[in-house]
């Protein structure tokens, strides 16, 4: 039954993991040319930003063409809208790594404070929130999503961590406040991610049960 | 518009009258290849007397007349040397209400076949599966062949009627809102046939429904007052009509 | 006051179906009667032997085997001519002619030839058959005579039956690229069959009981010889009625003509039933 709009509701889908796994390749490549002091990575991410906002267009002008030919109702109409507003959030999400990236780019002339290590994590706890996100959209596992949601308080946690300690860096000595202060940037980017992910989550509960919860 | 894709029907500066009444003006626009275009309107709009000026099926009305060239696959259709019998094998019909001949399913689909002198059992069996497969009917009626059409579900019965008109191998199919007395479930089961059949053939349907019209069309042409108001991709024709009038009609604010 | 209304009003519907109700009784009385009657009158000498038998002794004993024999060739001759012109006829003013005023015309002139009393069909096959084409007092003129006399019947049956054919169906097969020609040969007659064979069976009975248009073409009073061709005279029932009455010589007569009428009515009756079921059997199957 309505083998075509099948066909497109599946593409589309296809379309929002594609996007969702440029974004975590982004945060990827942000994190490691920060951790690293990788320039060349750095200047990908800044570069490529176009790609991921016209793929969010062409995924925004999809949906546009389901409402206005398919006539979608109850799930199928909360899944175009939502998807939706999904690629907006992980645009969002890629314009946050790209402001990660260009930090980057400025501190990697200078030498860091110290080794980072919570910053990358919180990195990789984001890309794994966006991909398991994903994959309970693919799955339609609404356990799963809210599951994912949780995870936010881990980078929220990190996020008053690093403050605190920037923070006694930079009273301790006040040559490293422009440094601090990006690396804070690059936090507050890092949990604003994480925020994102976590709307991504409600939309996918709110497809898959019609229920609007908020983390 | 249509740069890259085959023409099939060209309907150029067409007229048509009933009589002093002139129920078609000056259309002119082009149906292209292996497409499904979709003639919306609201009633009374000439959508489905231009659907007969295709097959000239509008011949068997008294009184009619036409001007304009209708150009099927190369020939102007309406030049004295044109065999109507000839084009109506090119050009299948399907209509608003399901009509089966009130004879076996196997006979309604050789029927044609049939008419048009093929006896040989082997191929009239092949021809009438064939048939039923690309209708998406076979596997439906494969053990009741020889029951009467008459005897089947009203979506089943239009889709025997779908088969019918494959059954003489047409290139073109025109429907007359095939699906206007059918049930939502019926009415689904014919659109995903409709999306099936474009790939070999060329399709033509009037519709009511304008949600219809964008569910299952590449192209859109808006009839209104015997004019064709607008006509393009159906996305287009449904995200941002160019005229104000096609606006109104598909957004249910006409008149 | 509401109910006295009501009262009267169902007094007054009352009154009005009592009175629909006892014309009926006095129609279906009436054929009753004459069922009764006849019978009754009849029934007595009809046996195996009246049926098989030539009449003998002037007509005053035996049966009436050449008159049975005669009836039937007539009738079959009359359909065989009547029911393909008839059937054409009516296939070319449904199918073929433009909805003319010619074409009224000519309905007019073929429903006033059913008003047309059956002494005048008889008069003109006796000066067209009979004498024109000189067959002769014969089974074929009389025959043709009786064709003419249901021509009307069997085309109006076969028009009423073409017309009844959804235009759906001509509209179906045309779309086809299948002729005109061939569409009604396939669909429209099969069809439509039904309805023209009732018609074709209707009028079988109706020209078994006629009489005026053979007394002069085709009846003989009496034979000692079955018929062997078209061109011999023939006997037929109603015919044999009429010259058991008239001729009046004895009154043994009487009897055997109230048999021949009961043999007569009986073979109308079944005819006119055989139509009904036929009629009623492919009503119920185009539902």
């Amino acid at each position: 039954m309505r083998k075509s709009f099948e066909h497109q509701l599946e593409d589309l889908n296809q379309d929002l993991l594609k996007l969702g796994s440029m974004v975590e390749e982004r945060i990827h490549k942000a994190i490691t040319a920060l951790k690293n002091k990788n320039d060349e990575l750095a200047q990908q991410v800044v570069e490529n930003d176009d790609e991921i906002d016209d793929y969010q267009m062409e995924i925004e002008q999809e949906c546009i063409n389901l409402t206005a030919l398919q006539q979608p109702v109850a799930k199928d109409l909360r899944r175009i809208n939502m998807v939706s507003k999904m690629a907006t959030d992980l645009e969002r999400i890629a314009d946050l790594a790209q402001n990660i990236a260009e930090i980057a780019l400025e501190l990697s002339a200078s030498d860091y404070v110290k080794p980072l290590v919570d910053l990358p994590k919180m990195g990789e706890i984001a890309q794994e929130m966006i991909h398991d996100a994903l994959d309970a959209f693919v799955n339609s596992n609404a356990d799963k999503a809210k599951e994912v949601a949780q995870r936010d308080s881990k980078i929220n946690d990190l996020d008053e961590q690093i403050l605190r300690e920037l923070l006694t860096y930079m009273v301790e000595d006040p040559k490293t406040v422009q440094q601090s202060n990006d690396l804070i940037f690059v936090s507050r980017y890092l949990e604003r991610i994480g925020d994102h992910v976590t709307n991504i989550c409600e939309d996918i509960v709110y497809i898959i049960t019609a229920e609007r919860v908020s983390y | 518009m249509m740069e890259n894709e085959t023409k099939t029907i060209e309907i150029k500066d067409l007229d048509f009258y009933y009589g002093d009444f002139q129920a078609l003006e000056n259309v002119t626009f082009d149906i292209p290849e292996n497409k499904v275009t979709a003639l919306i309107g609201p009633s009374g709009c000439g959508k489905s007397t231009f659907l007969r000026t295709i097959n000239r099926m509008n011949d068997l009305i008294d009184g009619t007349r036409v001007d304009g060239d209708v150009i099927v696959e190369g020939d102007d259709i309406y030049k004295d040397e044109i065999d109507v019998v000839e084009l109506r094998k090119e050009v299948g019909m399907v209509f608003q209400e399901p009509n089966p001949f009130p004879k076996s399913i196997y006979d309604n689909i050789a029927y044609g076949p049939r008419a048009h002198g093929i006896t040989d059992t082997e191929k009239l069996d092949e021809i009438v599966e064939n048939s039923l497969k690309h209708a998406a009917l076979w596997d439906e009626v494969d053990d009741r062949l020889d029951q009467s059409a008459i005897g089947i579900s009203g979506g089943q019965q239009q889709r025997l009627c779908i088969a019918r008109a494959l059954a003489v191998d047409p290139d073109i199919l025109l429907m007359d809102e095939p699906t206007s007395a059918l049930d939502p479930v019926a009415t689904a089961k014919i659109e995903d046939l409709i999306d099936d059949l474009k790939e070999e053939y060329t399709i033509v349907i009037v519709t009511h429904s304008m949600q219809q019209a964008a569910r299952i069309s590449d192209y859109t042409a808006f009839f209104l007052m015997g004019e064709v108001i607008e006509h393009g991709p159906t996305q287009k024709i449904f995200e941002k009509p160019e005229n104000q009038k096609t606006e109104d009609y598909i957004t249910g604010r006409f008149g | 006051m509401k109910n006295n209304n009501l009262q009267y009003r169902h007094l007054k519907e009352k009154f009005v179906f009592s009175i629909l109700g006892l014309t009926l009784l006095a129609a279906v009385g009436i054929l009753g009667l004459i069922i009764y009657f006849i019978f009754s009158k009849g029934i007595g000498v009809v046996d195996l032997e009246f049926l098989t038998q030539m009449p003998t002794n002037g007509m005053t004993e035996g049966g009436i085997l050449p008159a049975l024999l005669g009836s039937f060739y007539l009738v079959s001759g009359s359909i065989l001519f009547a029911a393909p012109l008839g059937v054409f006829a009516a296939i070319y003013m449904t199918e073929y002619a433009d909805k003319s005023k010619t074409l009224r015309m000519i309905r007019i002139g073929v429903n006033n030839l059913a008003g047309v009393p059956s002494v005048v069909f008889g008069l003109f096959g006796l000066s067209v058959f009979v004498k024109f084409f000189n067959f002769g007092v014969s089974i074929l003129s009389g025959s043709l005579t009786l064709g003419i006399v249901i021509l009307p019947t069997i085309i109006r049956a076969s028009e009423e039956a073409l017309m009844a054919v959804p235009d759906e169906y001509r509209h179906a097969s045309l779309a086809l690229g299948i002729t005109k020609w061939e569409t009604i040969k396939r669909v429209v007659l099969p069809a439509s069959i039904p309805g023209i064979i009732t018609g074709c069976i209707l009028g079988v009975g109706r020209v078994a009981g006629e009489t005026a248009p053979i007394i002069f073409t085709a009846a003989t009073f009496y034979t000692a010889n079955l018929p062997t061709s078209v061109f011999d005279e023939a006997m037929a029932l109603p015919y044999h009625i009429y010259a058991l009455v008239t001729a009046g010589t004895s009154p043994k007569q009487v009897p055997l003509a109230y048999g021949t009428a009961v043999v007569l009515l009986f073979l109308v009756i079944s005819i006119n039933l055989v139509a009904t079921l036929i009629r009623n059997h492919y009503g119920r199957l185009n539902d």
